[in-house]
Formats: structure tokens, C-alpha cells, sequence
């Protein structure tokens, strides 16, 4: 009896993912067979996701070492920076890359001023600028953590023997971590959609993700868009496993504040920091200068798919939360593979799933704020239960057999004795998932009708009538709104940390 | 758009937000309008339509953008009997033959004095007004006269999805109208000037004025909006040697509609002179009877030859050709 409600939730998630699936491959039209079109848009989705993960962990090495061996003023709030893209809105990013990278941008700007012919972003390179621009902070927490989990007596014994620290140390333990690094990447990359729908420039670059959303919209072709469904199953299903059986670290734990005292600090190291910082903050800088101002030409209904955003991620937290929660409780083997299965599962493959359901009884397009709901919750599954089973575990093994002696099981468990400890971890994870949710575009663009639009969606829009100025102004609330989410929540879990 | 739980809560919620506004209408019967997003926007037709057609017709004129012309077409499949349209309007002969094989449309029973550069007997569709496609490029940029060339040039243009955007397919029905069954490799040799492909006009266009591109797919028609609209004479179009494609653009009545003489009547408003007067400074394209041109259209580039496949024709190359043009760009 007891066990009903994580076998619900196994269920809920299961019929999301694996549901979905059934449903594309029962309208799979495989006897058609893919097109070269196709065959083109599954060989970018992997070149690109490739050449992401490469240069994201490639340019992640010396950043994470420069990290790990020097002590400033500020370290600390760059460490935690470099936390912030991944719940940054990739609408946000690509019209901060715009300004920058673009025909009219910085960088184009430079290049005239000596003589050379501009640059353009649309294409394979964008996106992968894109990518990288998302990843590489990733990446370098990730290695970051791979050098902290050093012992520093092995530095200092170095030191003593005037051993080679990168040959000795340091190699080994990049040839533990680069693989994992490499592959959660890749992962990644390979579900992208918003920013090869905004930058890839036509079919040259098109993902499978975008391919399966041109299908549904442009070509209302549900027989095709199953098909892709299918093989972007089968491409992260892959990735999924292998990622999860090689990935050794968390992306997402804190204290990384140890700074070994090194001897072999180089100034290209000085380089190396103000390189990646200057990457990162130059695009958000020119979102935020122009979005400031842009905030009062924006049109009313932003304000209104504000609030519709507000009001998905809200839901898609709670449910999320409950969904986490129930099988963090339950642990084994059902944590563990519902923690994987949502990672091979894309928004784009569960939405064409729940279209293709749904269109029988209903027009999508109308439950396309529900939809968006369920799949958001789902797609954040995974990071919610990474967060949550590792500490129902630690406090079930302190205070398990306490708990026991004094007869307290059930809610009356729950209550007294795991919430209250698993505050923190459940404020991190509510923030993540409510961060994802707001600046998620993805699901809700295959869904999307005129009549209701969430913030990133409708600031997409803007940038399409090339209304730059209304649309950074809803970047940076957009911005505000998916910053402040996790914040709130995060802050939230950690209110009793003063008492 | 099917009036569901959603749709009434967003209603409500924008009622909340504008509360005064949301009252006066209510009693009126509805025409929706199914169209493409550039036509509803401020300088587009729609609001000046929709003035002088709810000064005849006692009702509340609704016109909904659903993305680019070619998008309509997918939002009706997708919508299927259950769509709250009662005129599509924004299809292009390239797409009636799809469109008439969905079954949804009913004849439209107007006899106009149309103007078109061709024939026209189709009875389902009505067209409301017609253009050449081009390159529009600023004056200065040295111009084609042929995709040949352009394929040869160093020019970055901006196209549309033919998937998505009227204009777009019809660069496809274009193409293949002077190259046959050579198309495929021109877009190959075309490959490397397109900057990006937009999913509608609007997009690509705004791309083109903020200097993305050295050109754009639109109309010759285009520069007069520049020209009479901001007094700026600095763009203008190509006409290409083989000739420009035509797109002949129409509107269509649902037969499920739940307002048939309101859809009648709108159907026989717009091949009137109050609809057509306000298309060539509004859409910016040819009117599809005999109003006179405003001042400016004569400065107008006029190609040589106007092409056109039948719809029968376009209709059964839409497949093929968008499948060869995915191909040669995906490369």
C-alpha cells in the first residue's frame, strides 16, 4: 500500500516518455523511409553536438585549471556564475549572441574597422557558438570539481620532489572526468531546438528537434514527424545510458571553494579568465543595455505570457517536486531508471507523442499551457532526482533506525523527519525546475497558437518582426523572472540556515 | 481556434487586464478570418478592412495571423473540421490544389471584374490581389538578371521556407519554371549566398532592412512602400531575364462556417472597391480589380514576362520540389 504513490508516479512519467513513444511509433510512417533532408538534419544534429562538446570541454580545460590554481578576490561569485546558463533562457542567449556575433554586431562592428569582410552567424557556426556559449561554463565545473577532488598533499608532494604536476596528476585525472563531461555535452546538444530554429539558417543546419517541429507545423506531416521522433529517441536513448554509466561527477554540487596553493601559476591563466568571463557577460551586458530601455516599448500582452509563464512553471514545479519527491522516497531501481528514461525522451518527442494522442479528442493547439506544464515537469525530472536521492538517502541513514525505535513511519515520517532536513535540497531543485520552465521553449512552439503564448515564445516573436528593442525588453524579464525563480526557491530551502 | 478551456481562461485573464475595453462587442456576431501575420499587423490591411467592413456588415470581424501564407495551410490540416475559421485568406494558387483536397472549402459564388494578369475560373478560391515575386536590394548594389548569376555573385540574400511562407514556395515553382530539371543544381550553386532561410516574409524582410542580407525575396511592389510610405527611394527590385514568378493571392469559405451570409458577404466585399482601394498601400502588392493605382506604383520595376504554373501543376511539384530543395541545401 504503502508503495502507491511512487508506483503512480512510475506510471505518470512512464506513460510521458514511454507513452509517447509507443504512440509516435505506432504513426511512424516507417515504410516511407527517411529522406536525404532527414538523413542530413540526423548527421548536423550529430556533427554539431560532436564539435559542441569537443570545443565547449576543450576550451574548458585550461579555464578550470587557471580555476583551480588561483585565489582572487571574486573567484567565488565567477564559480557561481558559471552556474547561471544553465537555467538561463536560450531566447535570452541567442539575442545577446545577435548582438554581439551578429551582421550588425561588436564583433562585425571590429572586423570592419580593419578591413575585414563580416561574419555571419546563421549556420553550423552559430549554432555551435551557441552551444558552446551554454556548455563551456558547464564543462568547467564539472573539470573544476575533477581538480578540487585532488588531494592538496599530492600538490605539495609535487612540489617537494619537483615532480610534473600535469603529466602526474593532472592527466589522470582529466582522462577520469573529460569523458563524462564530453558526453553530458553531447547529450545536451543533441536535443537542441531554440537555437537551431533561431540561428541555423535553413536546412543546411536543421536538428532532428527542428526537423520534427517542421514537420508537425510546415508540413503537418504526423507520419514523418513520428519517424524523427523515433530516431531522436534512439539518439539520446544511446547517449543517455552512456552518459549516465560514465559521468562520475555532479554538475550541480557546491562547495568548490578550495584553492590548492600553487607554484606553477602561469599569467596566460589571467587569460584564460577574463576570456571566458568577457564571453559570457558580453552578450547578457548587451541584452540587459538594450533591454532596459526596451522594457517600456514592449507590448501589453508580454505582460500577459509573463503571467502565463509564471503560472506553467508554477505547475510544472509543483508537479515536478511531487513526481521527484514520491520516487526519491522509494529509491532503487525505479529512482534510478526514471531518473535516466526523461533524458531520452525529447520535448519535441514527448510533444509530438501527446499531439498525435491528443488530436483525436481535442485541438492541440488549445491545451498547449498543460501540455507544456507536464512536459516541462518531466523534462526537469531527472535533475530534481539527482538532487533529491542522494540526501533522502544520507537522512534516512541518520536518523532511519531513531525514526524506527520511536515508531514514526508514514506521513508522520515524512513530516518530522525528512522535509525538514531535505529543505535545502528541495529549494535547489524547486528553483531548477522552475528556472527551466520559464525560459523552456520548446514544446510549447510545437503546441503554440496565437491565442496563448508564454514569455519566451512571445519574445521570440518579437525578434522575429525584428522588434529588438521590445524583444530585450522582454529578455531581461524574462531574464528577471527565471533568475528570481531560483533565487526565491533556493533562497526558500535555505531559510533555516540562520537559526 | 476552438473556444476550450484555455482559450476562455486567457480570455478572462486579458478581460482582467483591460477590463474596459473588453464589453461593447459582445452582442455582435463574429467573422473569423484565418490569415497571414503580416496582414493583421498596425500598417498591414487588416485594421482598415476590418473598420469599413464593420461599418456595413453589423458584425465583429476577427482576422487571426497563423504565421506565413504557407502555414495556413498546415493550421487547417491540424484544425481539421474542428477550426473556428470561417475564411482562410492568404493561400496562393500554388497551395489551392492542396487546400481544395481537404475538402473544407465551399464555392464562393462571386463574380467579379478581376484584373489578373491570367485567366482565372477557379470558383472555390477568390483571388484579392496578385504581385511579381523579386529581389528587392538597395539601388546601389550592382543587380542580377538571373538565378545563374546570382549563383555566380558573392550576394547574400535572405529566403523563406516554401514549407511555411507563400513567397518561398513560390521561389521553388520559380526556379523550376526557367531551370525544369536543372533546379536542383542551381539551389545547389545558390547554396552559399543565402544568408538564412526565415520561416515567414516578415522575418526575412526585417532582416534585409537591418542589413543582414545585400537582398531579399519579396515583391517588386515592395519598393513603393518605401518609396510612398517613408519618402525613402534607395530600394528597389530585380527583374530577372527568364521572367518573375506571379503569386496570385486568394481567400477561401469554410463550409462548416457558422456564419455563411456574414463569410458571403465578406467574400463579396473584398472583390469590391473599399477592400481592393486599400491593398497597394497596405499589402503593398497589385490590387485584383480595377481600382487606380496610387502615385509612386509607376516607378515600379515591371518584368519582362510574368510566369505561373497552373495549381494543378504547382500542386503536384510542391512535394518533389521542396523534398530537392532540402536536399541540394542540406549539403
Amino acid at each position: 500500500m504503502r508503495q502507491l504513490p511512487a508506483w503512480g508516479a512510475a506510471a505518470l512519467v512512464a506513460a510521458l516518455t514511454l507513452g509517447t513513444l509507443l504512440a509516435v511509433a505506432l504513426r511512424a510512417e516507417v515504410g516511407r523511409g527517411l529522406s536525404p533532408g532527414d538523413w542530413a538534419a540526423i548527421r548536423f544534429t550529430v556533427l554539431q553536438a560532436v564539435a559542441s562538446a569537443v570545443l565547449s570541454v576543450a576550451l574548458a580545460v585550461p579555464v578550470a585549471r587557471a580555476l583551480a590554481r588561483r585565489s582572487f578576490r571574486g573567484r567565488g561569485l565567477l564559480v557561481m556564475a558559471l552556474g547561471a546558463p544553465f537555467i538561463l533562457p536560450v531566447i535570452v542567449a541567442v539575442l545577446g549572441l545577435l548582438a554581439v556575433f551578429g551582421r550588425g554586431g561588436l564583433v562585425n562592428a571590429g572586423l570592419a574597422q580593419i578591413g575585414v569582410a563580416p561574419v555571419s552567424i546563421y549556420g553550423a557556426g552559430g549554432v555551435v557558438l551557441a552551444h558552446v556559449f551554454f556548455n563551456l561554463p558547464l564543462a568547467v565545473r564539472l573539470l573544476l570539481q575533477g581538480w578540487l577532488a585532488i588531494p592538496a598533499e599530492r600538490f605539495r608532494l609535487a612540489a617537494q620532489l619537483n615532480a610534473p604536476v600535469w603529466r602526474l596528476l593532472e592527466v589522470p585525472m582529466l582522462a577520469r572526468t573529460v569523458p563524462g563531461a564530453l558526453l553530458v555535452v553531447f547529450l545536451i546538444c543533441l536535443t537542441s531546438f531554440a537555437v537551431a530554429l533561431t540561428l541555423g539558417g535553413g536546412p543546411r543546419a536543421t536538428t532532428v528537434e527542428l526537423a520534427i517541429w517542421q514537420a508537425v507545423r510546415f508540413d503537418f506531416d504526423l507520419g514523418r514527424a513520428a519517424l524523427l521522433a523515433c530516431v531522436q529517441f534512439a539518439l539520446c536513448a544511446v547517449a543517455a545510458l552512456v552518459a549516465w554509466r560514465v559521468t562520475p561527477v555532479d554538475g550541480f554540487g557546491s562547495g568548490l571553494d578550495r584553492v590548492v596553493a600553487r607554484w606553477d601559476q602561469r599569467p596566460a591563466d589571467w587569460l584564460w579568465l577574463a576570456g571566458v568571463a568577457l564571453f559570457l557577460s558580453l552578450p547578457l551586458g548587451m541584452v540587459l543595455w538594450r533591454g532596459v530601455p526596451g522594457l517600456l516599448a514592449m507590448p501589453g500582452d508580454i505582460w500577459v505570457a509573463a503571467g502565463w509563464s509564471l503560472g506553467v512553471a508554477t505547475g510544472s514545479t509543483v508537479l515536478c517536486l511531487t513526481l521527484a519527491l514520491t520516487l526519491a522516497l522509494r529509491g532503487g531501481w525505479m529512482a534510478s531508471v526514471l531518473g535516466v528514461l526523461p533524458l531520452a525522451a525529447s520535448a519535441l518527442v514527448m510533444g509530438t507523442g501527446l499531439f498525435v494522442m491528443l488530436r483525436p479528442f481535442a485541438n492541440p493547439t488549445a491545451l498547449a499551457l498543460p501540455v507544456a506544464l507536464v512536459v516541462n515537469a518531466v523534462t526537469a525530472l531527472p535533475f530534481a532526482l539527482r538532487v533529491l536521492t542522494p540526501a533522502v538517502a544520507d537522512i534516512r541513514a541518520s536518523y532511519g533506525q531513531m525514526a524506527a525505535l520511536l515508531g514514526l513511519r508514514g506521513a508522520a515520517l515524512l513530516r518530522v523527519v525528512i522535509l525538514p532536513r531535505l529543505r535545502r535540497p528541495l529549494g535547489f531543485a524547486a528553483g531548477l525546475t522552475a528556472a527551466l520552465s520559464i525560459g523552456d521553449l520548446g514544446v510549447i512552439a510545437l503546441f503554440a497558437s496565437d491565442t496563448v503564448e508564454t514569455l519566451p515564445l512571445a519574445m521570440s516573436r518579437l525578434m522575429g518582426a525584428y522588434r529588438m528593442d521590445a524583444a530585450a525588453g522582454a529578455g531581461v524579464l524574462l531574464l528577471a523572472l527565471a533568475m528570481g525563480a531560483f533565487w526565491i526557491c533556493d533562497r526558500g530551502g535555505r531559510m533555516d540556515a540562520d537559526v | 481556434m476552438t473556444m476550450t478551456l484555455a482559450n476562455v481562461g486567457a480570455t478572462a485573464s486579458i478581460a482582467l487586464i483591460c477590463a474596459t475595453a473588453a464589453v461593447a462587442q459582445t452582442d455582435l456576431p463574429t467573422l473569423n478570418v484565418l490569415t497571414y501575420d503580416s496582414f493583421t499587423t498596425d500598417y498591414g490591411p487588416g485594421p482598415a478592412i476590418e473598420a469599413a467592413f464593420e461599418a456595413e456588415c453589423a458584425c465583429d470581424l476577427v482576422f487571426t495571423g497563423a504565421g506565413d501564407g504557407a502555414a495556413l495551410l498546415s493550421r487547417l490540416q491540424l484544425e481539421d473540421a474542428r477550426t473556428d475559421a470561417d475564411i482562410v485568406l492568404g493561400l496562393d494558387t500554388n497551395l489551392t490544389a492542396a487546400a481544395r483536397a481537404l475538402g473544407l472549402f465551399a464555392p464562393h459564388g462571386v463574380v467579379a471584374d478581376l484584373t489578373l494578369p491570367v485567366a482565372w475560373d477557379d470558383d472555390t478560391f477568390l483571388p484579392f490581389d496578385w504581385g511579381y515575386l523579386a529581389f528587392v536590394a538597395l539601388r546601389d548594389t550592382a543587380p542580377v538578371s538571373s538565378f545563374r548569376a546570382l549563383a555566380d555573385s558573392d550576394l547574400q540574400v535572405v529566403i523563406q521556407d516554401p514549407r511555411s511562407s507563400t513567397p518561398g514556395l513560390g521561389l521553388l515553382m520559380w526556379v523550376h519554371a526557367v531551370h525544369g530539371d536543372d533546379a536542383p543544381g542551381v539551389w545547389a550553386d545558390l547554396a552559399d549566398n543565402i544568408v538564412t532561410v526565415t520561416p515567414g516574409w516578415t522575418e526575412a524582410y526585417n532582416l534585409f532592412l537591418a542589413g543582414e542580407a545585400d537582398a531579399v525575396l519579396s515583391y517588386t511592389t515592395s519598393p513603393a512602400y518605401h518609396l510612398i510610405a517613408e519618402g525613402d527611394d534607395t530600394k528597389t527590385a530585380w527583374a530577372f531575364d527568364e521572367g518573375n514568378y506571379l503569386q496570385v493571392e486568394v481567400a477561401g469559405k469554410l463550409a462548416a462556417t457558422d456564419q455563411p451570409e456574414l463569410a458571403d458577404q465578406f467574400m463579396a466585399f473584398m472583390a469590391g472597391p473599399a477592400f481592393q482601394q486599400v491593398i497597394p498601400e497596405t499589402n503593398w502588392m497589385y490590387p485584383a480589380t480595377d481600382v487606380p493605382l496610387p502615385d509612386g506604383f509607376d516607378t515600379l520595376t515591371v518584368p519582362a514576362q510574368g510566369l505561373l504554373l497552373s495549381s494543378e501543376d504547382a500542386g503536384a511539384l510542391r512535394d518533389p520540389l521542396v523534398e530537392a530543395w532540402r536536399t541540394a541545401l542540406s549539403q
